[in-house]
C-alpha cells in the first residue's frame, strides 16, 4: 500500500490490556490548570520505568467542567489496578493538591471506583469536610490559598496501551515535522493519550538486551546509524525514524487516532521526505491487540 | 392507569395515622381491600372508605385530596413512587422516607421528613418544628435526600441532621441546624436565635446575616469552590433555588459551634 508516495508496511502494532482512569483538573484560569496537569502527567512516558503512562487528553471549556472553571482532562494508564490507584493518588497529592487554585474531579463516572481525593483528605488534619452532592462525594481540604476541592473517587476502566506507528524519513527534521503534524491531529481524538515527550518517541525499544539486567533495549533494526552493522529494517535512504505511541480506552479509539495520525504524515508525503510507515510488534506473541496498518488505512 | 386518589370526606376529630396508605403496602391490593384497610384515629380504628372516597388504581402515584392537618404520618417509610397531598398535612410527613417523593400543596406539621433516609419532599406552604429532625431521644435525624420548603419553617429545623439538604425559601425559626452532625441547610429568608446550636459539622448556607451566638467564630470572606457545584445540583428543582441568579460563591464563613467540636460552618452570602 502506498499513500502519497509513502509505503505503508504490511505489518501491525501490538498492544496490551491496561487499566486506565481519567481526572479533570480545574483552576482559576487555563494556564494554571495546564501547569497542574503537566506536573501530574510528568515522568509518565512508559510503564517500563515510570510506573504508569499519563498524558493530557484535552483542554476543557468552563462549560464542560464540574465547577465551571477552565480545566484540563488527563488520563493515566497502568498495567494493574493497584498500581494505577497508587500512581493516581501520589500524583494528585503532589501535583494537584499543591498547585495554586486547583480543584480535582472524576473524569469517568462508571467503572471500578478508585480513590481520587478520598485519602488526600487526611492532609486536612481533621479540618477537612465532605459534601455529598447528587450522589457524588467531594472533599474540601483547607489549604493556604483557600480550599482544595477534590471528588472522592474516579472510575477505573479496562483500556489498551501500546498502539504505535513508526515514521521513516529521509532526514531527522522531516521525521520530526511529520510526527508533529500527526500529533496535532491525534490530539483532537478523544479517549487517547500519546504519553511520550510531545507525543513522540525517538528511542523505540525491542524486548530484551545483551545485558541481563535490562528488559528492553534500543530497536537496532530501526537505528539508521546501524544500517550496515546489524540486521536492519531500513533501506539506504532512511536517515531517521520516530515513533508515536498511543494509549486509549478502547481499540477503536486507538484505531481512530492511528488513522488520523498516519494520514497527517502521508499528507506530507514523499515530497517531504517521508518514505515509509511501519509499526512495532513482537511477532504477535505478547499482546492480544493487533493494529494492522493497511487495514486501518484501507 | 390514573393515580390512586383518596378524597377526604370530612375533617376528622382526631389525628389519623396515614402510614398504611403508601405505595409499597398498597401494591397488588384490590380497591375493595384498600377500602377495607383500617386506620388508627384516636383510640379507634376506622375503615379507609369511612374517611375517604377512593378513585383511581395506580398505587405508585397516590393523591390525597382535601387533606387537613389531622392526617399524620403521610408517606411513612415510603420506598418508591409518589404521594401528592392537596391541602395541609399533619405531623411526621414522610417519616423515615427511603425513596420516592412527597409533594404537599399546603402547610405541614411537626417533624416533617423526620429521620428521612433518601428521597424528596416538597412543601409549598410552611413546615412546623423539627423539620428533618430526629425523634426525641434519637441521635440521628435526616440521613439523606432533599426537603424543599417554599414557606417558613419552625424551630429546630435539621435537629441532629446527618446528611442531605434542607432548602428553605422563607424564614427559619430558632435553633435552626441545632445539634447537626453534617449536611446542608440553606435559608433564603431570615433565621432566628441560637442558629446552629451545638452543631458539630455541616453547613448552614444563608442569604441574610444571622444573629450568631458567641460560640461561632468569624473565619473571614472566601470564595468556595464547592458552592457552584451545590447550586448546580438545585437546577432540577422547581424552586427559587434553581434560579442561577441566586447562586453565589463569595461568603463570609463562621466556624462553630465552638462549644462542640466546631467543624460546622455558617456561610453567609456577601452582598
Amino acid at each position: 500500500m502506498i499513500i502519497n508516495g509513502v509505503t505503508i508496511d504490511a505489518t501491525f502494532a501490538e498492544a496490551f490490556p491496561m487499566k486506565a482512569t481519567r481526572a479533570i483538573i480545574t483552576a482559576q484560569n487555563e494556564k494554571w490548570a495546564m501547569i497542574s496537569a503537566q506536573a501530574m502527567t510528568g515522568f509518565a512516558t512508559s510503564v517500563i520505568a515510570c510506573g504508569c503512562e499519563a498524558g493530557i487528553e484535552r483542554v476543557l471549556d468552563p462549560s464542560e467542567t464540574p465547577d465551571g472553571r477552565p480545566g484540563v482532562s488527563i488520563m493515566i494508564f497502568a498495567m494493574g489496578g493497584k498500581g494505577l490507584a497508587k500512581q493516581l493518588e501520589t500524583r494528585a497529592g503532589q501535583c494537584v493538591l499543591t498547585s495554586p487554585t486547583s480543584a480535582l474531579f472524576a473524569g469517568i463516572d462508571g467503572g471500578t471506583r478508585i480513590a481520587l481525593g478520598k485519602n488526600l483528605r487526611y492532609f486536612g488534619d481533621g479540618f477537612q469536610a465532605s459534601k455529598l452532592i447528587d450522589g457524588k462525594r467531594y472533599w474540601r481540604i483547607p489549604v493556604m490559598d483557600g480550599e482544595f476541592l477534590a471528588e472522592a473517587t474516579t472510575g477505573q476502566v479496562e483500556a489498551v496501551g501500546g498502539g504505535n506507528f513508526l515514521v521513516l524519513a529521509e532526514s531527522q527534521p522531516q521525521a520530526l515535522a511529520a510526527c508533529e503534524a500527526a500529533i496535532e491531529e491525534m490530539r483532537k481524538i478523544p479517549n487517547v493519550i500519546m504519553p511520550f515527550p510531545g507525543g513522540v518517541v525517538r528511542s523505540g525499544s525491542k524486548v530484551g538486551s545483551k545485558y541481563k539486567s535490562l528488559g528492553a533495549s534500543t530497536n537496532d533494526a530501526f537505528c539508521p546509524t546501524l544500517k550496515g552493522a546489524t540486521k536492519t529494517d531500513l533501506s539506504p535512504e532512511i536517515e531517521s525514524v520516530m515513533e508515536i505511541v498511543i494509549d486509549g480506552l478502547t481499540k477503536e479509539d486507538i484505531d481512530k487516532a492511528m488513522r488520523v495520525g498516519i494520514q497527517a504524515v502521508c499528507d506530507l508525503g514523499a515530497a517531504n521526505g517521508i518514505k515509509r510507515i511501519s509499526a512495532g510488534n513482537y511477532g504477535g506473541k505478547l499482546g492480544p491487540f493487533h493494529f494492522h496498518l493497511q487495514e486501518i488505512m484501507a | 392507569m390514573s393515580a390512586l386518589t383518596f378524597t377526604l370526606k370530612h375533617r376528622p376529630d382526631q389525628g389519623v395515622d396515614m402510614s398504611p396508605l403508601v405505595p409499597h403496602l398498597l401494591e397488588g391490593l384490590e380497591p375493595k381491600e384498600i377500602a377495607a384497610l383500617e386506620l388508627q384515629t384516636g383510640k379507634r380504628k376506622v375503615r379507609v372508605d369511612e374517611l375517604f372516597t377512593i378513585s383511581g388504581s395506580d398505587t405508585q402515584a397516590i393523591v390525597i385530596k382535601n387533606s387537613v392537618a389531622k392526617l399524620d404520618f403521610i408517606g411513612k417509610e415510603l420506598q418508591d413512587g409518589s404521594i401528592k397531598v392537596e391541602g395541609d398535612a399533619g405531623a411526621y410527613l414522610g417519616f423515615g422516607i427511603k425513596s420516592g417523593e412527597i409533594i404537599v400543596d399546603g402547610n405541614v406539621g411537626l417533624y416533617a421528613g423526620c429521620e428521612m433516609k433518601k428521597g424528596f419532599i416538597k412543601i409549598s406552604g410552611n413546615a412546623g418544628d423539627f423539620l428533618g429532625g430526629a425523634l426525641p431521644g434519637n441521635k440521628m435525624g435526616m440521613k439523606g435526600g432533599t426537603i424543599l420548603v417554599k414557606g417558613n419553617v419552625g424551630e429546630r429545623a435539621g435537629d441532629h441532621m446527618r446528611r442531605g439538604n434542607i432548602l428553605i425559601e422563607g424564614n427559619a425559626g430558632d435553633y435552626c441546624g441545632s445539634r447537626m452532625t453534617a449536611g446542608t441547610i440553606a435559608v433564603m429568608g431570615q433565621t432566628g436565635r441560637f442558629l446552629g446550636y451545638a452543631m458539630r459539622r455541616g453547613t448552614l448556607l444563608l442569604w441574610n446575616q444571622p444573629q450568631l451566638s458567641a460560640s461561632f467564630n468569624d473565619c473571614g470572606a472566601h470564595t468556595l469552590a464547592f458552592l457552584p457545584i451545590l447550586f448546580a445540583s438545585f437546577k432540577k428543582l422547581n424552586s427559587k433555588f434553581a434560579d442561577a441568579s441566586i447562586a453565589f460563591n463569595r461568603v463570609q464563613r463562621y466556624a462553630g459551634d465552638m462549644s462542640e467540636i466546631g467543624r460546622g460552618e455558617v456561610l453567609v452570602k456577601l452582598k
